[in-house]
């Protein structure tokens, strides 16, 4: 019987409240010029406006106080994330830090990584990159070749990354890395290690997209060294850290808001009275969200419980994606535009910038094929 | 006290479903099915239905419920969609909630409801006709059975000539009808669409093709995830709406629901059919009893197009910036 039931979730009056404050917030800081919602995406990189929103609590909100945190629920956070989305703000700095790094540290780091590292990412001054693809690893992560070699009072880490989003500009990477041979469990010998990038021995180089833009990047370690308490967890249990973060990574709004600002702009230049066709595809699309955005909170509430709801976060991501890939591929037809190169100034640049971004929607945090293969082990099929 | 009044009391959900699944066992072999499409009143089934106390599930304890709220109401009714039960339930329950919205006493028996009397469901076998005009809800009198055609799944829709009828003032009636018609509509769909999920997962897993279950081959995995993506999507939806409208008929959820479930409906078919290959085909096996009932409830109280326009129009009528306020119902 696999059925899945997405239970309702009451958000408390404080979530509400929090709803309030944020949207403010947003309103004040776009009035302002300190950004524009049509040019952003969760991956603008905007170290001050981070810096602002650490200073509201608003990163590593359910953290405990002892580390900067600000014990707040699931729910709570999720509601400031979907508003930070839906509105457009560029929270590209602290968006892995807040989404899963910091989790990780608090639950599997060393006191002293938890007391050094997460204050200062609640502040929203300190941005982390997430280091599991490599050349020859992609969706095969079990194949990482980067090698953890034991030396007196830490690890010796040699081995390349790629694909690693804003290692130029981040602090530090959580990277998996062997640190025994492979067994006849592929999965068994990998542990993920904390990365401080400013240290010697790390190289980054970058790798422009086909845009031009520059979020990836190359990672080369030579000999790079990392002390004990900066090991994640225990050696050799990297993998099953590194699929627990995954319903995190993958159930979050950020899963189908990726056009949500293209969705709002195309409903603005269609008007208030369009046309059959063009209404029943913005209808569409809001039933869509509307059903997205059940799931979604219904597994923030599951994640507040401590469960962990993979199959269900993986169901989310592959529709949730796919919906988002959908948008500007309905819209472009709806107001006929030439997409035009650029930021997100004009329709038409919000939309070759959405065109241009689309492929990796399925792809990043574990591709389309990757989350079905995902979903039919939850179904039994494997 | 029914196996219902008993669950409601408990709150045991799991017990509501198991008291539906007995009854689909029991009461609903393939010779039932098969005589209801042929024409034939599924009399044994519908009693034993009101014994357990699902007729009147609807409604509240003071109009004669056993006392579930409508959520699990609704729970039940998806139930009996996932067996496909050839009953015309949800006709009683919509009903049943539009005579008691107007204030109006809910007659004993199999209810069904009409604004037009074309296409009325079961409109020969009810008890009682409920007619809905514009703004009056009232029962019909010595209706008269002029066509009787049948749905896709063989359920029968009636045109039915109904000259009298004593009716009540009741305000936006017809559009009360076209809302809750929709609503119950997309949850029975949600319950459809589980069930074909589960016989294309059991057949996956059952026909060995090249030597190994087809469920084994990637390209019927991703071909099943797809499936079980429009069913996780649909009962969610669905789930949404329910809980919007317990107490009166939310427009935007359940637009959003129909629209949303019905494109699942067609989608979720068309895999668990092409999983299922020729067999899903014949008459033999059972996949058809809900994949056929999908095909004919998504275009029932307004096709997905109906429901997509109309909330695209809600939308644009109150401008870009508010679809976030209505998406997070603040």
């Amino acid at each position: 019987m696999h059925e899945f039931r997405f239970e309702a979730v009451k958000m408390p009056p404080a979530a509400e409240q929090l709803r309030r404050e944020v949207r403010a917030f947003l309103a004040e800081e776009a009035g302002r010029g300190g950004f524009q919602p049509a040019r952003n995406s969760w991956n603008t990189y905007d170290p001050e406006f981070s810096r602002k929103c650490g200073a509201r609590g608003w990163i590593g909100m359910r953290w405990p106080k002892q580390y900067g945190g600000h014990e707040k629920s699931a729910l709570e956070r999720y509601v400031v994330t979907e508003e930070m989305l839906a509105g457009g703000a560029p929270v590209g700095a602290h968006w892995v830090a807040d989404r899963q790094s910091g989790h990780q540290i608090l639950r599997y780091g060393s006191e002293r990584a938890r007391r050094e590292l997460l204050p200062k990412i609640a502040a929203g001054t300190c941005f982390f990159a997430i280091g599991m693809s490599e050349p020859d690893s992609g969706s095969d992560l079990a194949a990482v070749r980067t090698r953890g070699v034991k030396v007196d009072g830490g690890w010796k880490l040699s081995g390349t990354k790629v694909w690693t989003s804003n290692a130029h500009r981040a602090h530090y990477k959580i990277t998996l890395a062997r640190t025994a041979p492979k067994q006849e469990d592929r999965h068994a010998g990998m542990t993920q290690f904390i990365i401080d990038l400013s240290k010697p021995g790390v190289t980054v180089r970058p790798i422009h997209n086909l845009y031009g833009g520059h979020d990836f990047n190359q990672v080369i370690y030579d000999d790079y060294f990392v002390p004990d308490d900066l090991v994640l967890g225990e050696v050799g249990s990297g993998w099953k850290m590194v699929t627990g973060e995954l319903a995190f990574e993958r159930s979050g709004p950020d899963r189908f808001l990726s056009t949500y600002r293209l969705l709002v702009e195309s409903i603005r230049a269609l008007g208030t009275s369009p046309g059959d066709r063009a209404a029943a595809e913005v209808g569409r699309f809001v039933a869509h969200l509307a059903a997205l955005r059940r799931m979604s909170t219904s597994i923030a509430g599951m994640l507040e419980k401590g469960a962990q709801p993979i199959v269900e976060a993986a169901l989310v991501k592959d529709v949730g994606t796919s919906f988002e890939r959908e948008v500007p591929e309905v819209f472009r037809q709806l107001l006929p535009t030439e997409p035009t190169l650029g930021h997100g100034e004009t329709y038409g640049e919000l939309l070759g910038m959405t065109v241009l971004r689309a492929p990796g929607f399925t792809i990043r945090g574990g591709t389309r094929e990757i989350l079905r293969g995902m979903i039919a082990r939850g179904l039994g099929l494997r | 006290m029914s196996a219902i009044q008993e669950s409601a009391a408990s709150g045991m959900q799991q017990d509501l479903l198991k008291t539906i699944d007995r009854v689909a066992e029991a009461h609903c072999p393939k010779a039932a099915r098969e005589s209801a499409e042929a024409g034939e009143w599924p009399a044994a089934l519908w009693r034993e239905l009101d014994n357990v106390g699902l007729v009147r599930a609807a409604l509240p304890e003071s109009a004669g419920g056993p006392g579930l709220d409508f959520g699990d109401a609704m729970v039940a009714l998806r139930r009996t969609a996932y067996h496909a039960l050839p009953v015309p339930l949800a006709e009683t329950m919509i009903a049943g909630r539009m005579l008691l919205a107007a204030g109006l006493d809910v007659p004993e028996g199999a209810l069904t409801v009409t604004a037009d009397g074309k296409r009325v469901p079961w409109g020969a076998q009810c008890a009682h006709v409920v007619v809905i005009g514009d703004d009056d809800v009232g029962l019909a009198e010595e209706p008269e059975v002029k066509l009787v055609e049948k749905n896709l799944a063989g359920e029968p829709r009636v045109q039915l000539g109904i000259a009298k009828s004593k009716r009540k003032r009741f305000p936006g009636a017809r559009e009360r009808l076209l809302l809750e018609g929709a609503l119950l509509r997309s949850v029975q769909m949600s319950g459809a669409l589980e069930r074909a999920l589960a016989y294309a997962l059991g057949y996956a897993n059952e026909r060995v093709q090249f030597g190994r279950p087809i469920g084994k081959f990637q390209a019927v995995q991703h071909m099943l995830a797809l499936l079980a993506g429009q069913a996780a999507a649909a009962s969610a939806i669905a789930d949404a709406a329910v809980e919007a409208s317990a107490q009166a008929p939310d427009e935007f959820t359940i637009a959003a629901a129909k629209a949303r479930v019905g494109e699942a409906a067609g989608k979720g078919a068309e895999i668990a059919h092409q999983v299922h290959g020729a067999m899903g085909f014949t008459r033999e096996h059972n996949l058809h009893y809900v994949t056929r009932r999908l095909w004919s409830w998504r275009d029932e109280f307004g096709n997905e197009a109906h429901w997509q326009m109309r909330l695209g129009r809600m939308v644009a009528a109150k401008g870009a910036d508010a679809l976030w306020p209505m998406l997070t119902g603040n």
